[in-house]
């Protein structure tokens, strides 16, 4: 702010040096460009340096293998667990959230009053203000209580337990609540406004002429939306819900608070595993420079990266067209 | 902004910064330290006291032992502190001297309708299997059997454990490895282990609240958290056969009959053998480098002086706080330790009182 300021003052006083402080903002503003590159480069480089000794002693298996043993003598570790906790409870995440923000966008679009639109889009908006460690207290304190005593342990959990092919996903030997399903509720909650936000948006921007026409012809709000808004909006929507997974797989303290933070496998919903970042979370401050812990958990992070990266590099791509105009 | 509030912006803290460092520079006394969290809240009312009874200030930053013994080897504090001791090969490859401090217990937190504090009985094979995931029910036979006189529920056993990296942990798991064959072959002992069963939660106040809300909870915290909380713990079959409950006595039976005649004062004060010691007993240690360079001297000493005090002047503080002072025996063997190892650059002991 201080070093940009002064060329104004000085353009409108001496036109001669009007060319060079044009010079030098073109080159301040290229410079932050390029530095934000930079930054992002110099962080990938830097995980997978650090990631190299686990990478070396475990080999391209370490993606895949479910081992994760910290104690010192024989360590064995892999990101097997992690990647398939993140994957699982981010998808989950997704079911859950985007039913409920089609529901948002399509009230705000098309159903709410003028005076209603304001406020409902402005809470949706504050969804996405409220820092993630109150989300991960109110899951621990409030939402993790109410998944043990009235859905796994109420008749919803016993009901889904007795289906039959299906029933081992929601039978658990895990009774705390901290558990897959808690973290994905959690995560969904969390990833609403950034996909409601974006159905709204691309919703909106359905030309009027395409929806009247199809309400002259006599059909009905959800005709319209099935057969005229979604097919428009296609693309967009997929991109919308990318950006949610992206938000989802990143997601550290409040999973962390719910999920419960068990290297294992989760073979029903109510089972406690842990993600990508939680693992992080936990185990960086207690491990050892150089040791070959510190190491896997840099080469999660970078493996976290990559998935992201990939996710976001997608959505980016679905919601191009629509976002520009 | 212009030239005249950027140049008061950048000369205002160039000034604070000089009326700060001259009261500083006058007492030069300030210590840094960074470490383990299990002996956080006895430093800092250490740190208080010495404020005014030595006039030293300590900086204590508990960012977990891994990241107390990095900071140490990388020279970066005064000292560092880690709950779990240093091998000796470790301690003499990164040129450090570790003495103990303090001693603290772990002890088991269990939530079961019905059953009052320091009533359940457990001996070590059924903790072990109860955290291996193989005691599924509280009413298995071999609890009711040492229960005769509580009538134990139908409830799962749901065990809670630490999921980020801590000294509890560790203390707990080398006591689940000393009494368990199995679990010391399987999980083994760590800051952080792969456990067999149960959820992860962060923290103390995590694996409480864990415990707290669900009915068939057992969890393991600092007995100071679980005093302070006052939840429901148990009593153990310790190394002699007796049921001894979490009290102080118990755990000061562990520290006299321990043995600190080991490299780096590591003393091992879990299991010990005696009718009233509690089995989960540890010291937590702290880490000083024995070459200081010479712009480190002054640090060095002033931890020193400062650990001195709390060893004359803290006992009372630490066991307000339910932690046990260290006998007066060995603090003299570490202040000897102090003066024999810890050199300045010119190769004088440091500690000379």
């Amino acid at each position: 702010m201080g070093t940009t300021a002064p060329p104004p003052p000085a353009a409108t006083v001496r036109g001669s040096s009007g060319r060079l402080g044009d010079t030098i903002f073109e080159w301040m503003c290229r410079g932050a460009g390029l530095l934000v590159l930079l930054l992002l480069g110099g962080i990938i480089i830097t995980l997978f340096i650090g990631g190299l000794p686990a990478l070396r002693q475990f080999g391209i298996p370490f993606v895949w293998s479910t081992a994760w043993n910290p104690v010192e003598g024989r360590e064995q570790f892999g990101a097997g667990i992690a990647i398939v906790g993140t994957v699982v409870a981010s998808v989950l995440a997704i079911i859950m959230a985007v039913p409920l923000a089609f529901g948002v966008a399509f009230f705000l679009t098309e159903l709410a009053p003028e005076w209603l639109k304001r406020p409902v889009g402005t809470a949706i908006e504050l969804l996405a203000a409220v820092p993630s460690i109150i989300f991960g207290m109110w899951g621990l304190f409030v939402i993790v209580p109410i998944i043990q005593g009235y859905i796994q342990l109420g008749w919803i959990g016993e009901a889904m337990a007795e289906l039959p092919g299906i029933g081992f996903l929601f039978a658990s030997n895990s009774f705390t609540g901290t558990s897959l399903f808690a973290a994905a509720l959690v995560l969904a909650i969390m990833i609403l406004p950034f996909i409601a936000a974006t159905m709204r948006d691309v919703f909106d921007q359905v030309p009027p002429v395409f929806k009247e026409s199809a309400y002259g012809l006599g059909a009905t709000r959800w005709e319209v939306v099935r057969n005229v808004v979604l097919p428009y909006t296609r693309t967009s929507v997929v991109g919308g819900i990318m950006l949610g997974l992206g938000r989802a797989l990143g997601e550290t303290m409040a999973v962390t608070f719910v999920i419960g933070n068990a290297n294992r496998i989760a073979t029903s919903i109510f089972d406690p595993t842990t993600t990508i970042a939680s693992v992080v979370a936990m185990e960086f401050p207690e491990s050892l420079t150089g040791s070959l812990q510190q190491s896997s958990l840099l080469l999660l992070g970078f493996l976290l990266f990559v998935i992201s990266f990939v996710v976001l590099a997608i959505s980016r791509y679905l919601l191009r067209s629509k976002l520009k105009a | 902004m212009n030239r005249r509030t950027l140049l008061l912006a950048s000369g205002a803290p160039l000034l604070g910064l000089g009326a700060l460092a001259r009261p500083a520079l006058a007492q030069a006394a300030t210590v840094t330290g960074a470490g383990a969290s299990f002996p956080r809240p006895i430093y800092e009312r250490w740190g208080q006291a010495a404020r005014e009874g030595l006039s030293l200030t300590l900086n204590y930053q508990s960012i977990g032992s891994g990241g107390g013994i990095n900071q140490i080897t990388n020279r970066t504090v005064d000292f560092g502190a880690s709950d779990a001791p240093l091998p000796a090969a470790q301690l003499t490859e990164r040129s450090l001297l570790q003495f103990p401090t303090v001693m603290g217990s772990v002890v088991l937190i269990v939530n079961i309708p019905g059953v009052a504090d320091n009533t359940l009985k457990l001996t070590p094979e059924v903790i072990a299997d109860m955290f291996l995931g193989r005691i599924t029910r509280w009413n298995d036979a071999r609890i009711v059997e040492l229960n005769s006189g509580i009538r134990l529920p139908s409830l799962p056993v749901s065990p809670a454990y630490r999921a980020d990296a801590s000294g509890t942990t560790f203390v707990f798991t080398t006591y689940l490895s000393r009494i368990s064959e199995t679990w010391k072959n399987g999980p083994g002992s760590g800051t952080s282990i792969s456990w067999p069963a149960g959820n992860g939660a962060r923290g103390n106040e995590g694996v409480s609240n864990t415990v707290r809300q669900t009915p068939g909870a057992i969890g393991y915290t600092e007995n100071a958290y679980a005093t302070v909380n006052r939840l429901i713990t148990t009593q153990i079959r310790n190394k002699s056969g007796a049921f001894v409950t979490p009290v102080m006595a118990s755990f000061q039976a562990a520290a006299d009959v321990a043995n600190w005649d080991v490299p780096g004062f590591a003393a091992d004060l879990i299991d010990l053998n005696g009718p009233t010691v509690w089995p989960i007993v540890s010291p937590t240690f702290i880490l000083l480098p024995t070459n200081p360079t010479a712009d480190k001297v002054n640090g060095s000493l002033n931890t020193m002086r400062f650990f001195d005090w709390c060893y004359k002047n803290g006992a009372a503080a630490a066991t307000q706080l339910e932690y046990m002072p260290l006998p007066a025996a060995v603090q003299d063997r570490v202040r000897a330790a102090w003066r024999a190892q810890v050199k300045n650059p010119a190769g004088q002991p440091i500690w000379t009182a």
